[in-house]
């Protein structure tokens, strides 16, 4: 494999290689695999690659400012926080990124982290009070 | 060595502050120190650069010959001499001896000090590619790389055939290329992000600073990576991009970023992260050393602006002379202008949103204005201004003290005048105290009393008010004062207006589509911007509707928005529960092959398929592929002569046979061979949703024509056509469009059909509710009172297909769009822990 860390970052390579208003993904071998986002405004981040609603793919929904929608579904899930946004609740866990010298890194302790699923998220009831 | 003036008499008892950066931040920090405390310090300034203090930020308006070197001088020998200041210039300090409090020169100058000042500032980022060290490969940052630029513009001037590329659609790229331009080069500008000056401007800000610069005659290149300089017997001579393509170039200035230049502080031993670790009195990790200006980092943050510097300034001399309030530097919201004459751009704050930010977008498309202000909790936190940046700093004052804003909040937008006027911060009021004979719609010419008049003629809704009296019936602009006035005349009666395309817009879908044509617009932030999008970027419902409506308008002109695809359009497949994709085969007509079946059956064993199913189409669904096998099962089925079969597209899908006068007994036409000759016309075609085709040999109709969106029922006589069926969630059955003697004649309509279907629809709505809108009445005066009508939608639907009946597989299985399908590297925990 190509990464290696440095300190306690994973180095997963050039910001190049992500387009922007895209993602990637990163499989974890006995963990989840996680999607790399860029937004259009060049802002990079780092998700479970898992909706909280039915666990699809983050990595292949559409990037709108900086929430992606779900291609399963269509939940909205803001890429900051991980949270659904609007009436649906539920977290997909984010993890820390930064850029260095024109690259990127993971936080590894994030990465490699045994996790629990991630919690399923309910629909709003449309009969709201 | 090139000590422009003499030491000073250093045999008082004098501190010593060695200064070691003879830029804005150094200077500008001793100028605070001398303010409090003259004559308190022994001041020796070493400078890398053999000249005085001078304004970093005017050499821009330098490069575009607006001013000289000695305009933007801040202190001259002058201002060193009258406050006996050492100035070492053009000898870098290459040593800090922090044990002996000494700082060494290149020259080998030992300078002792009591307070070090590191003001270092910063390096540019210079891109790592082949050819990067090549003659003509110039920085932006100090007046020799000016003057390197100058010499280069006037080295072919007159001929005009000089052509710079400039590598960064920032700030600095931007005034460089501006400033080169106006020297007479032809420059081109090659930005990695797909809008220029995405740190400080928004998606749509961005493509009006595009439009105008183009319109300037830059070549402006956006998700361009660069991939090497070329050279020519040692100089530079062009560049190549990542996907091939070629400039030619005389001059190459790199301005991709900046970095804080740390190199000396970290063989020093300082603590540095991404600049020099400093506290709010800029101290570093030794207390003998402060630092300041781009090169620190201060709570994480590093600053390339100048405002942020002046109050770390302020800081620094207050705690050096122990005076002021020692509060110290809390950090700095910063703002940007673009200095390019004649291009208004104002940012500060953040305008990324996210949890409980909300946007207030103005647009006016006529005057090239767009304003954007994000909110959370009452607060302005951001704010982008294009065209009309007259209040950019009050919105700047506003956001740096945190003012509550909800009392002016309805009026912000429209700047300082207008909410501390008058009006008392209610929209509403502004527009109740217009004349009655006051123009509101200034498309239309219609006066504010036509539209009372209107609404109280029935008008009871924006729609209403539309069609009756035109007002924002074009541009829309005045859509906001039209509801104003609904809400002023009426109360609480406004009837909500149709259903818009979606909640990014107060238009409809059928209002867009025209206005696409209209108006020609050919980009997706052309009609965000021209129509008033009251977000940046759109939504996932609005950017896939756009894109379809623009590649439907201007076929061969409009290159598709990947990004504005959903998933399964995007990695031509179909995205299954488990986030693995099946793959669907053209068969055409239905009918397949042992070759077909066999490059089928091969695949689903090789890629190990969990299941291959007979789809309701008359095709095999192949289930289970990994979006990472997709190009080569793409590959393998293409070998076998196998295209996509857009099972995943908004798209002709499939066109059901059955096997018709060839082989059965009741068969009447040809309906296989027909069916093969409309899908090999139609397939490719995008759509505003799925479309699917059918031809029954007979009335018996085994196709299950009838449930079709066009359906073709073979008789004795000819053909009967139907359309509008669906088999879905609310089964329809066809209506009865015509019946058509020949072959020929069926096609023609099926294409006719489809072409008016494409262009009139909104998106996502299949053909039986589209029917259902507009009537069968209407479609068939659509399709037969113009004899000529059916040939020119054919033809137009032809045209269309010239462009995107593509296979979208074979493209991707030689190796485009790559990145779409591989991952960007695996985590192996194991492998990891034993490698460290």
């Amino acid at each position: 494999m190509n990464s290696d860390t440095v300190g306690q970052w994973l180095d997963i390579g050039p910001v190049t290689q992500i387009k922007a208003g895209s993602a990637r993904t990163l499989p974890v071998a006995g963990g989840e695999e996680i999607a790399v986002f860029l937004t259009s405004r060049g802002e990079y981040f780092a998700l479970v690659n898992k909706c909280p609603h039915k666990h699809g793919p983050l990595s292949e929904g559409m990037v709108h400012g900086d929430s992606v929608t779900c291609p399963l579904h269509n939940w909205r899930i803001s890429l900051r926080t991980g949270e659904a946004l609007g009436d649906d609740r539920g977290c997909t866990p984010t993890i820390p990124l930064k850029v260095d010298g024109g690259r990127l890194f993971l936080l590894r302790e994030a990465v490699l982290a045994p996790r629990r699923q991630a919690a399923v998220g309910e629909r709003a009831l449309d009969t709201a009070a | 060595m090139n000590a422009i003036f003499p030491f000073p008499d250093t045999s008082g008892s004098r501190e010593k502050l060695v200064v070691i950066g003879n830029g804005m931040a150094g200077c500008r920090a001793v100028e605070e120190v001398l303010a409090r405390a003259p004559g308190r310090f022994d001041i020796t300034i070493i400078g890398a650069e053999p000249r005085v203090n001078y304004n970093r930020i005017m050499l821009s308006p330098v490069l575009a010959g607006e001013k000289a070197f000695d305009d933007i001088i801040i202190n001259g020998p002058q201002w060193y001499a009258d406050n006996a200041i050492a100035l070492i210039s053009g000898d870098p300090a290459e040593r800090i001896d922090r044990e002996a409090r000494m700082v060494v020169t290149r020259s080998g100058l030992a300078l002792p000090y009591d307070t070090l000042l590191i003001a270092t500032g910063s390096d540019p980022f210079i891109i790592p590619v082949p050819g990067h060290d090549l003659a003509g490969v110039v920085t932006f940052r100090d007046l020799d790389d000016v003057d390197r630029m100058i010499a280069a513009a006037e080295v072919g001037a007159g001929e005009g055939s000089n052509a710079a590329v400039v590598i960064g659609g920032g700030l600095l790229g931007l005034e460089a290329a501006h400033g080169l331009a106006l020297r007479g080069m032809q420059v081109t500008v090659v930005h990695l992000m797909p809008t220029l000056m995405e740190r400080q401007l928004d998606e749509a800000a961005g493509w009006l600073l595009r439009q105008e610069l183009e319109r300037r005659g830059h070549t402006i290149l956006t998700s361009a990576n660069t991939k090497a300089i070329l050279g020519a017997a040692g100089r530079v001579a062009g560049i190549v991009l990542e996907d091939g393509t070629r400039i030619r170039a005389d001059l190459v200035v790199m301005a991709a970023g900046i970095k804080p230049a740390t190199a000396l502080a970290k063989s020093a031993g300082l603590a540095c992260e991404r600049g020099i670790v400093v506290d709010d009195h800029m101290q570093t990790s030794d207390p003998a050393i402060l630092a300041v200006g781009e090169c620190v980092q201060h709570r994480g943050a590093c600053y390339g602006l100048v405002a942020p510097i002046w109050e770390m300034c302020r800081a620094l001399a207050d705690h050096l002379t122990g005076s002021g309030g020692g509060g110290g530097y809390e950090g700095s919201v910063t703002s940007t202008k673009l200095k390019v004459s004649g291009i208004d751009v104002f940012s500060a704050g953040d305008f990324s949103g996210g949890e409980g930010c909300e946007d207030i977008v103005m647009r006016d498309a006529a005057h090239g204005i767009y304003k954007r202000l994000v909110i959370r909790d009452n607060r302005l936190i951001g704010a982008v201004l294009y065209g009309d940046t007259a209040d950019g700093n009050w919105y700047f004052d506003l956001l740096r003290r945190q003012e509550d804003i909800a009392a002016i909040r309805q009026s912000l937008i429209f700047g300082q005048a207008y909410a501390a006027g008058g009006a008392g911060g209610d929209p509403h009021a502004a527009v109740a105290a217009l004349a009655n004979d006051a123009e509101v719609c200034g498309c239309n010419g219609v006066s504010k009393g036509a539209v009372i008049c209107a609404i109280n003629e029935g008008a009871h809704s924006v729609a209403a008010v539309r069609s009756t009296c035109k007002a924002s019936a074009s541009c829309g602009s005045c859509t906001n004062i039209v509801e104003s006035l609904l809400a002023l005349t009426l109360g609480a009666e406004v009837e909500a207006g149709p259903k818009t395309l979606c909640g990014c817009t107060s238009f409809t879908h059928d209002d867009v589509r025209r206005l696409i044509v209209e108006r020609e617009l050919k980009l997706i932030p052309q009609v965000m911007q021209e129509l008033h999008w009251n977000t940046p970027e759109g939504c996932a419902s609005c950017r896939p509707a756009l894109n379809y409506y623009l590649l439907c308008a201007w076929p061969g002109e409009y290159e598709d928005d990947e990004t504005s695809r959903f998933v399964n359009e995007r990695l031509h497949a179909n995205i299954q529960k488990d986030g693995t994709y099946s793959v669907v085969p053209r068969m055409w007509g239905g009918i397949t092959s042992p070759r077909e079946l066999r490059a089928i059956a091969d695949v689903v064993e090789k890629y190990n398929a969990p299941m291959v199913k007979v789809t309701g189409g008359q095709r095999l669904d192949i289930f289970g592929i990994r979006k990472e096998d997709l190009p080569a099962v793409w590959a393998d089925l293409n070998a076998a002569g196998m295209v996509s079969g857009h099972a995943y597209g908004k798209a002709l899908r499939t066109v059901k046979t059955c096997v018709g006068s060839e082989w059965c007994r009741f068969g009447t036409q040809d309906s296989t061979g027909l069916g093969v000759k409309i899908e090999q016309a139609t397939w490719g075609s995008y759509m505003p949703h799925k479309f699917k085709i059918a031809v029954s040999g007979c009335p018996r109709n085994c196709a299950e024509a009838t449930i079709k969106d066009f359906g073709i029922v073979c008789v004795d006589s000819g053909y009967e056509l139907h359309v509008g069926g669906n088999g879905g969630i609310k089964v329809r059955v066809t209506d009865l469009l015509c019946k058509v003697e020949t072959e020929v004649e069926a096609m023609e309509h099926c294409l006719a059909f489809i072409q008016l279907y494409r262009e009139d629809a909104h998106y996502l709505e299949r053909t039986a509710p589209w029917i259902e809108r507009k009537g069968l009445e209407w479609l068939k005066a659509q399709l037969f009172t113009d004899p000529d009508r059916i040939g020119r939608l054919a033809a137009r639907f032809r045209l269309s297909q010239k462009y995107w009946q593509i296979d979208p597989w074979a493209g991707r299985a030689a190796g485009a769009h790559h990145d779409l399908h591989q991952h960007l590297a695996e985590v192996r925990p194991l492998a990891l822990e034993n490698a460290r």
